[in-house]
């Protein structure tokens, strides 16, 4: 259904690759970690907590806040690489 | 000074501090009133959103409901945070390119129709309006507490400062009073829970204290410390349980995820930063600022917890010297019996409290060897745990004080959020969108004032007289916006063939799906006897609570559009190069109409 539109088009398909990346890890860390596999990963301690625990409660989180800045800065890259940047 | 007078004093600064800003960030022109003129920073913004985000229920509720539910308790800290990655890729920065005022704006545009406009701001004052109740309650609540005035003095108090500054600065002074309100939120929440962590743990840091080892030198971690009292008295084990099985939490996780990055108000933060590089930097820096909160709330539940349980069962279970006597309890038990909150019955007359779980066969077998007759603790309301544990943790004064001044900041700066939503959906979406298309800034600035005035009468009258649905507005606030603005707004970016017929079909399927769920549990429109399966385990589909249904109404919302758009004509060429044009960040101007 989508037009190819020369180099658009491999703009946005370099942006929904990057969105795949990103979202596999956002899964994988909080439906993945800290839900399915919870009483699996929580005989394995990080400190005083344990594994799956620490990822529903804690490492999920940081992880997310790390996933929007990765995301802000490859797509400030793409934007430069496909010319398609602000100013 | 007694605890009475400094709260004043402290909640009277911040309430001062709030209406300076507002005096000195005026709006000007609709631009201003409604995005504060495109040109925010982005970590200004972030600051804001994040205050914008956490409300009444984050800043009061979430701790309790940690300390109560332990790992269950995960989806609302997963739910309400994995929502800004979505957020941040998926919607902002092409909101953002789009560079309208509102989110029923770009749905208009998108899909062509007044219609799917329409039912975009049916959806948007819906989810708002159940929202901001929670808040007028959170603000009446918070100064009945703490000021002791009664709760409608209170709200009125409270509605006046919103109204001062949200229809005299609109987004602008909303922007900015955030940043501070976020200022004083964030600095009552983490310093008594500095505080608890030093004590417990020896820790200052409430992320890391919650992963420690006890300071009480038996070298257990405070975790299996916790497991280890909680279980003894028959409750779950607290690293383990959960609320309603593991299907339930992660389709209800999944639920917050969307619903947060489908609520308007928090959308349209994101049309307030100068560019689209800025909006993805934005939503980063706003979930920095609510991380901050959301893993100081798992410790400060956990803590408390134990906490309460420390202080009841003072030696060894079933021993007769073993429990707190009532005559010996503390201040703070005293303080919150009297508000009703607390409740304790001596059921089996010994002057003792027993604190267990007497729904636990096992545990009330042996319960009654001890010569326990009953769970002595008739009510521990859960919203207690944030606003008593500076008292429980023996902190000064001045600590109470910030946390009065934190839990009123939280509910203000949500409640204004959302006011400006609905309000400009009235005056920018209805008004000068539809039904008034031909009216002059000027006029639309004053209607924008008018309906945000409008706005706040009516929420305050709801505060005043919550309807019998409040217990429900969760699950519409957040079912609605997942099951039908954010499957839109996806789509509207993602599918260039998507077509108006296919939008609107989607929205109406998206959330008349999620209502009949929430409905045949709850009552139709909440009213009890209305339902017709009731509200328990066994009734619910696949084992998932109403309040939990947004991604089964997203999911629905989303088939039935791409099925409609397939059966029906393409979107014109004009509304196809649109979308080209918001997929790309070049020649993003500010936000204008």
């Amino acid at each position: 259904m989508e037009k190819p539109q020369g180099s658009g088009d491999a703009y946005w398909r370099a942006t929904l690759g990057l969105l795949t990346t990103v979202l596999i890890i956002w899964f994988v860390v909080s439906f993945g970690f800290g839900i399915i596999l919870q009483p699996m990963l929580d005989s394995i301690m990080l400190g005083g907590y344990p594994l799956g625990f620490w990822f529903a409660q804690q490492g999920s989180i940081y992880i997310f806040v790390a996933l929007i800045f990765y995301y802000a800065h490859r797509m400030g890259q793409i934007d430069r690489e496909h010319d398609v940047h602000e100013d | 000074m007694d605890l009475k007078t400094l709260t004043y004093i402290v909640v009277g600064a911040t309430f001062a501090l709030y209406l300076g800003i507002a005096f000195w960030a005026r709006a000007g022109s609709t631009g201003e009133f409604y995005v504060a003129g495109g040109g925010i920073h982005p970590i200004a913004n972030g600051m804001a959103t994040g205050a914008d985000w956490m409300s009444a229920a984050s800043f009061i509720s979430m701790a309790g409901l940690i300390a109560y539910n332990g790992y269950g308790a995960s989806l609302f800290l997963m739910g309400w945070t994995g929502g800004y990655v979505l957020l941040a890729m998926l919607l902002a920065p092409y909101l953002r390119k789009f560079g309208k005022f509102t989110v029923p704006e770009f749905i208009g545009d998108r899909f062509y129709s007044n219609t799917a406009r329409i039912v975009a701001v049916v959806c948007l004052i819906l989810a708002s309006i159940t929202y901001v109740i929670g808040q007028m309650k959170g603000v009446g609540v918070a100064f009945s507490r703490f000021l002791e005035v009664d709760y409608d003095t209170g709200l009125y108090i409270g509605m006046a400062l919103v109204f001062f500054y949200a229809t005299l600065g609109g987004m602008k002074g909303i922007t900015y009073t955030q940043i501070a309100q976020y200022v004083v939120l964030i600095f009552a929440y983490t310093i008594p829970a500095m505080f608890i962590s030093m004590n417990l743990t020896g820790n200052p840091l409430p992320q890391l204290g919650l992963g420690s080892t006890m300071a009480d030198g038996s070298g257990m971690t405070l975790l299996a410390k916790l497991n280890l009292v909680v279980t003894e008295l028959g409750f779950k084990e607290y690293t383990t349980q959960t609320i309603a099985g593991r299907l339930d939490m992660f389709v209800y996780t999944l639920s917050l995820m969307i619903g947060t990055a489908g609520l308007p108000h928090v959308i349209v933060r994101f049309f307030t930063v100068p560019k689209v590089s800025d909006a993805r930097s934005s939503a980063g820096w706003a979930l920095v600022f609510i991380a901050i909160l959301y893993t100081t709330a798992p410790a400060v539940g956990a803590m408390a917890r134990l906490n309460l349980h420390a202080t009841i069962q003072t030696g060894e279970i079933g021993s007769p010297e073993g429990n707190l006597s009532y005559e010996e309890r503390p201040q703070w038990f005293k303080n919150w019996e009297k508000t009703g909150l607390l409740q304790f019955e001596d059921k089996n007359g010994d002057g003792r409290i027993q604190y267990y779980n007497d729904k636990n066969p096992e545990m009330a077998a042996k319960a009654e060897g001890f010569g326990w007759k009953g769970n002595e603790m008739v009510k521990v309301d859960r919203d207690i745990i944030v606003l008593a544990n500076p008292e429980i943790a023996k902190l000064p004064h001045w600590v109470i004080a910030l946390v009065a001044a934190g839990g009123l900041a939280a509910a203000l700066s949500t409640a204004a959020g959302l006011l400006l939503a609905i309000s400009s959906a009235i005056s920018h979406d209805l008004l000068k969108g539809v039904f008034m298309k031909g009216i002059s800034e000027k006029s639309e600035l004053r209607a924008g004032r008018i309906s945000m005035a409008g706005a706040i009468v009516v929420a305050g009258y709801l505060g005043l007289n919550p309807p019998g649905f409040a217990a429900g507005t969760v699950a519409i606030a957040f079912g609605l916006a997942g099951a039908s603005i954010f499957p839109a707004l996806m789509l509207g970016i993602f599918y260039k063939r998507m077509n108006k017929e296919g939008a609107i079909a989607g929205m109406i399927a998206g959330i008349s799906v999620t209502m009949l769920y929430v409905f045949q549990h709850k009552g139709i429109l909440f009213i009890k006897g209305t339902e017709f399966l009731g509200d328990l385990g066994p009734n619910w589909f696949l084992g998932i609570q109403p309040n939990a249904f947004g991604a089964i109404g997203a999911i629905v919302n989303f088939a039935v559009a791409i099925m409609v758009a397939k059966m029906t004509v393409e979107p014109p060429q004009h509304i196809q190069d649109l979308v080209e044009s918001i997929r790309t960040p070049r020649g993003a101007g500010g936000a204008t109409h």
